[in-house]
Formats: structure tokens, C-alpha cells, sequence
């Protein structure tokens, strides 16, 4: 997995609550056996006019000014819905390294940690400071640190926020979550021994 | 108060505490998460692929193939089964399901197998659920299998990958919730009624963070069916985990399916999982109560599942809600649905029926609607699909009869498959077509870009197709 440790990128904003991951990734595009790939499909339906790709003018991601977004920034219960991966894929491989929202739901935010992005949580005040500021600052960049977990603008902004400590050592270093399991495997040979598992 | 109490040794534990206690494998010191073991994986062809190309490129096998099973579901379609499956992709997904399962040894019910069918569906009745314990599923709908007390729940395909690999997750431990609700449903009102007025007053993220226990009067009257209905739309109110403590009910459910102890091993199981109910004085992190006699038959009006009201009312507007993003997300989904407020849920005219889905795609909700049917034809410029969970809820129909009863109504009468609920095979809306669907989501273009669903109990369902129109079932003339 890609570490993730600071990220300073553009921020687009997405005025929205609920953002399914039926909208982040349509089921049509289920269907594939890679992983790869994802990234043209993120948010289809809202991104293009039709089935050939010809883009929405209106859709925040096609506005030229936010073609070079890195940060999405949205509202709350961000990724509810089904549990499909292909989601986060699609984040990831549109080139998103943080995602900044109120809340998630449990299983996309749990996804995004596999997939080398960092998904942020703040307060709704916290969020309502951001819509304001990138209108007004536009083209508006973030600075994302991890490992300080900070969140700092060329202004005056410096916003601290919480993260799990296993999450951010994964994240910070890029690590396979089955390996780290394995290294208990032992532990996992006595559960089934204990258990009569064979 | 949690903390505190669980310092005391044999403090009361919830039903979630007991299930995770047993299931702890190993937690480092100063570590809130955890390894646990998990009993059973359940695998479809969306979410698996990458999943086991994973572990070919890591070099990894399936620890424990004999605790998986695999389905094909998602994208299989529902009629002409005997044809090649036009979709190219989706034929490609089905088949590497089915190479994936024969390399690493996973019993597969197949697409021609009678056992085939939704795996939500197929899972309980082939007995690969079990009071107690965990299991996990590349699905959010996982959680219906909370409905036999057992820690069920949905991941990702990295976690698939992870349990494949490890027959263990990593979990932190969640937050409790217990909603009880209290009284009996008035008739006419079911289990698909009770999860939608539950999510509504709870709203879509009310549950996230949480596992759910439903528990109280109205929850232990209903069928299994009834409470796997419950439990499946537990995360259309956020809740990874929704559970329900095992009883009788339970037990006669489950009693000779195949995978289940026989015999006295099946008792000494019994006597075991009699004791997995929350104990009384377990604390919860949030307790939420309800009175079954204000349950009405629901409808959804809007794009996410709690934006739903009783058959009896109206429309909503959007300034009829106090919080200025509920307010934001009802002027989209009246737009998207292309209703008006204030108007009456029964002048709202439909072009679809679907009866089925893992949500309502059980033996009692095509017995619920083929009563409703029985006697009546379907509306004019209705369309109408009825799509068993299963081959063996199909079977079981047709003995019943139900069958006839759907097709003298103007129904096709399906095979199993996820179908119209997700749109992945050919029964899809077309662009503004309005549908009536015993599944459970409602989403922007769920069962077809442009296409709008409203979600109903199965009973609502039918006798919506007959009037072409929503009406409320505890007014229908059953023949």
C-alpha cells in the first residue's frame, strides 16, 4: 500500500451529505475482476452526460478550476451504502490523497485505510469553515500531515484532528494488513487448537 | 459506566460482548484493536476476484476453505439461464468465481445448482450461520445474519482478502446500541415496515459506530425471516452489526439444515446458545425504545432509505425539516423523484413492481404478496417481476402454488438473483421509470441510471402493481 505521511494538494469542494458509493462507483463497473482502473468511473453518473464520457460542465470535478484536486471535501455520512471497495479504488486511482468530511460510514472509512488515502474527519463547524474559506481563498490548497495530525492552510488556519493510532502507523508506513497478522499466526494456531478448529 | 463495570470479574455482558469474548484471538497491550476469529465467509463474484488474485500475488492460500462458501449472485440473470450470459464482463466475473472456488477448494453453490441463489439468502437456509458466532462477507448486507445472534457483518474486498487468508479481521470493538421495541405490530404492518421507521427515526447514520441489538416484544414475535429482514437494512441506519438474541425460533429454524449438528450435538448446541442472550443488567453505550403500535406500512419518497413516511401521508416539503442539510437532501431527492410536497403517497403512480432482493426474497414475503395478488391482475402499462431469493424458495413456491398465483396476476416469474434490488444483470429501470421494490435502497440510479425506487413491504408491493399506485394494504379487498 502507498504510505501516506503529508500531502499539500488542492481542495474541491462537494457541497453534499449521504454521498453513496452507489454514486461513487455506478454497479455497471462492478463487474470487473482487477483492481485497477476505477479512477474514469468515480462518480459517473454525476460526471458525464452519457455513456461515452462526454463530461457535465457542471460537475464539480470537471470545472477547470478543481482539474488538479487532490483533496475532496464534503459533508457528512460520506461513502454510506454498499460495501463495495471499488469505491475507495476509484478514489485512489482518480488521484485523491485525502478525503475530508464529517462523518463516514463505518465500512467505506474502515476500505479507505487499505487503499493508501487518508480520510479525515472534523467537526461540522470545523467543515462549514472549509466551504467558506475555499470560496473565498479559491484556488484553495490544504496542507495534510499525518504524522503531526494537523491540517494547516497558507493562512491562518491549523486544525488538529484525531485518528486511530494502528490506522495512522499502517497508513504512515505502508503496510499489508494480512502481513501484521501473520506475524500472530502463532496466536491464531493456538485459538483453533484451543477451540478443536483443524 | 461500561469501562467501570467491566472491571468487575463476570460483570453482565451484552450478546456483542460474549460473541467477541469467544472470538478474541489476540490483543496486544495498549492495542484497541483486536484479532478475531472469524467462523464463516461468505463469498460472491463482485467483491471476491480481487480478492483472491491478492493472495495469488502474495502467494498465499485459503486457510480454512471449509469455512467458506461461494454464490453467484449479483449479476446472474433471472431468466434464460439456459442462454449464455450476454454481458461479457459479468460472464468473466461468474466464471473466475467459479475457477476461484474449484483452485482453492470452496463449495460453491453454482448458477445451475438448485441451491443457488441470493447469498444472504442461501447462507441460512443451507445452515452456514450459526447462533454465537462470526461471520463476515464482502456485502453490507451481512448483518441479516445477525438475525441468528451472531456477529455478522460486512467488509471490503481487503478484508475478504484478509479473512481468506487468515480466517481473522482486525477489529476495534464497537460502540452498543439496543433498541427495543415494545408491543405487538398492528395487522397489515411486517417486518419491512418496522426497519424503515426505525431508520427513519433514527436516520441514515444513527447506527454507524454501532452494533445493534434489536431486542423487545414486537422483534421476538417476528418470523426468522421477519427478523432477518430486520437485521439486513441495519446499515441503511449506518449499523455495521445488527443481532437479534436466539430463541425457539431460532433454534426450529435451524433445526436439520444441512451444515447444523444432528442429533443430540444439535441439543447440546441449543443448551449453548441459550446462553448468548444479553444478560439483564449489561449496560449498552445507547438504548433507544419504540411502541410497535406506531408502525404504519411505509414508503420511501426520497433517494436513501429514511426518507420514507406512512402510506397514509403525504409527500413532505422540504422546509418541514429543522436541520438545514435534512432540508438540502429532500429538495435533491424531490427533484430526483420528480414528486411535489403535499402530495398523497397513494396518487404516486408507478411502472415497475419488484418483489424480492436479500431483503425480502424469502419463502413468507411471496406468500404476503401472492395473497394480495391472488384474484387480481396487475395495472395496465405495470410492469412486474417476482425474483426468488433462492432455487429453493422458488421450489418451495411452486408448491405452494404461489407461482401461478404471480403469473395469472401479470408477473414473470424469475429465478434467483440479486436482479432488479442493484441492476447488475439486464432487469434495470430505464431513465425516469418509477418502481415499487421490496429491496433496500433507493439510491440515485440503484436499479437503473435515471430509474426511481420507492421501497415497500412485499404485500404493499402487490397490491401496488394491481392498483398501479400505492395503497395502503390494511384497506385491501385480499380475495
Amino acid at each position: 500500500m502507498r504510505a501516506f505521511i503529508q500531502h499539500e494538494g488542492l481542495v474541491v469542494p462537494m457541497d453534499r451529505s449521504d454521498i453513496d458509493t452507489d454514486q461513487l462507483v455506478p454497479k455497471q463497473f462492478l463487474k470487473r475482476v482487477e483492481r485497477s482502473g476505477f479512477g474514469k468511473f468515480l462518480f459517473f453518473d454525476w460526471r458525464y452526460l452519457n455513456d461515452d464520457y462526454d463530461e457535465n460542465p457542471d460537475f464539480e470535478l470537471n470545472r477547470p478550476e478543481y482539474r488538479d484536486a487532490t483533496i475532496l471535501l464534503a459533508r457528512q455520512n460520506f461513502g454510506c451504502g454498499s460495501s463495495r471497495e471499488h469505491a475507495p479504488w476509484a478514489i485512489a486511482d482518480y488521484g485523491f490523497r485525502v478525503v475530508i468530511a464529517s462523518s463516514y460510514a463505518d465500512i467505506f472509512y474502515n476500505n479507505s485505510f487499505k487503499n493508501g488515502y487518508l480520510p479525515v474527519t472534523l467537526t461540522e463547524e470545523q467543515i462549514e469553515d472549509l466551504f467558506q474559506r475555499e470560496a473565498k481563498y479559491r484556488p484553495y490548497k490544504l496542507n495534510v500531515n499525518l504524522e503531526k495530525c494537523e491540517i494547516t492552510d497558507a493562512y491562518d488556519l491549523k486544525i488538529k484532528f484525531q485518528i486511530d493510532e494502528f490506522r495512522r502507523e499502517c497508513l504512515m508506513n505502508g503496510w499489508d494488513d494480512i502481513g501484521l497478522t501473520l506475524r500472530f499466526e502463532d496466536k491464531i494456531d493456538e485459538y483453533e487448537k484451543a477451540h478443536g478448529i483443524q | 459506566m461500561t469501562q467501570e463495570s467491566s472491571k468487575v470479574v463476570q460483570a453482565p455482558k451484552t450478546m456483542y460482548d460474549k460473541i467477541w469474548d469467544k472470538h478474541l484471538v489476540y490483543q496486544e497491550p495498549g492495542d484497541d484493536s483486536a484479532i478475531l476469529y472469524i467462523d464463516q465467509l461468505l463469498c460472491h463474484e463482485v467483491t471476491s476476484p480481487q480478492a483472491f488474485e491478492g493472495l495469488r500475488m502474495a502467494g498465499r492460500t485459503v486457510r480454512h476453505p471449509d469455512r467458506v462458501m461461494a454464490v453467484q449472485d449479483h449479476n446472474v440473470p433471472t431468466k434464460d439461464r439456459d442462454k449464455p450470459i450476454a454481458d461479457p464482463i459479468a460472464r468473466t466475473q461468474i466464471e473466475t468465481l467459479r475457477a476461484n472456488c474449484k483452485e482453492f477448494g470452496i463449495r460453491l453453490y453454482d448458477l445451475f445448482d438448485l441451491e443457488q441463489g441470493v447469498i444472504h439468502v442461501v447462507a441460512p437456509e443451507q445452515g452456514h450461520v450459526c447462533p454465537g458466532g462470526t461471520l463476515t462477507c464482502g456485502d453490507s448486507h451481512t448483518a441479516t445474519h445477525g438475525a441468528f445472534g451472531m456477529i455478522a457483518m460486512g467488509t471490503g474486498t481487503s478484508e475478504v482478502e484478509h479473512v481468506l487468508a487468515t480466517q481473522t479481521l482486525r477489529q476495534k470493538k464497537m460502540k452498543q446500541m439496543r433498541i427495543t421495541v415494545d408491543g405487538k405490530l398492528s395487522d397489515g404492518v411486517t417486518a419491512k415496515d418496522l426497519i424503515l421507521y426505525i431508520i427513519n427515526k433514527l436516520t441514515t447514520s444513527g447506527g454507524a459506530g454501532y452494533a445493534v441489538e434489536f431486542a423487545g416484544e414486537a422483534i421476538h414475535a417476528l418470523t426468522m425471516e421477519g427478523r432477518m429482514t430486520v437485521c439486513n437494512m441495519a446499515i441503511e441506519m449506518g449499523a455495521r452489526v445488527g443481532m437479534i438474541a436466539p430463541d425457539e425460533t431460532t433454534f426450529e429454524y435451524l433445526r436439520g439444515r444441512n451444515c447444523m449438528p444432528k442429533g443430540e450435538d444439535f441439543d447440546k448446541a441449543v443448551a449453548e446458545w441459550k446462553e448468548l442472550p444479553t444478560d439483564e443488567d449489561a449496560a449498552f453505550d445507547k438504548e433507544v425504545r419504540f411502541n410497535a403500535a406506531d408502525v404504519q406500512p411505509m414508503v420511501t419518497w426520497g433517494t436513501n432509505p429514511a426518507q420514507s413516511v406512512p402510506v397514509s401521508g403525504t409527500v413532505p416539503a422540504p422546509e418541514d425539516f429543522d436541520n438545514v442539510e435534512e432540508r438540502k437532501m429532500a429538495k435533491n431527492a424531490l427533484e430526483y423523484m420528480d414528486l411535489e410536497a403535499g402530495m398523497p403517497i397513494t396518487s404516486i403512480k408507478l411502472d415497475w413492481v419488484f418483489i424480492g432482493s436479500c431483503t425480502n426474497g424469502r419463502i413468507e414475503d411471496f406468500r404476503a404478496a401472492a395473497a394480495a395478488l391472488k384474484g387480481y391482475k396487475i395495472a395496465d402499462g405495470i410492469q412486474a417481476i417476482a425474483v426468488p431469493g433462492s432455487g429453493i424458495v422458488k421450489k418451495q413456491a411452486e408448491e405452494e402454488g404461489l407461482d401461478k398465483i404471480f403469473t395469472e396476476a401479470g408477473f414473470e416469474w424469475r429465478d434467483p438473483g440479486c436482479s432488479m434490488c442493484l441492476a447488475m444483470n439486464p432487469d434495470q429501470l430505464q431513465p425516469g421509470e418509477r418502481c415499487a421494490g421490496t429491496s433496500n435502497r433507493n439510491f440515485e440510479g440503484r436499479m437503473g441510471k435515471g430509474g426511481r425506487t420507492h421501497l415497500v413491504a412485499p404485500a404493499m408491493a402487490a397490491a401496488a402493481a394491481v392498483a398501479g399506485h400505492f395503497v395502503d394494504i390494511r384497506e385491501w379487498k385480499y380475495n
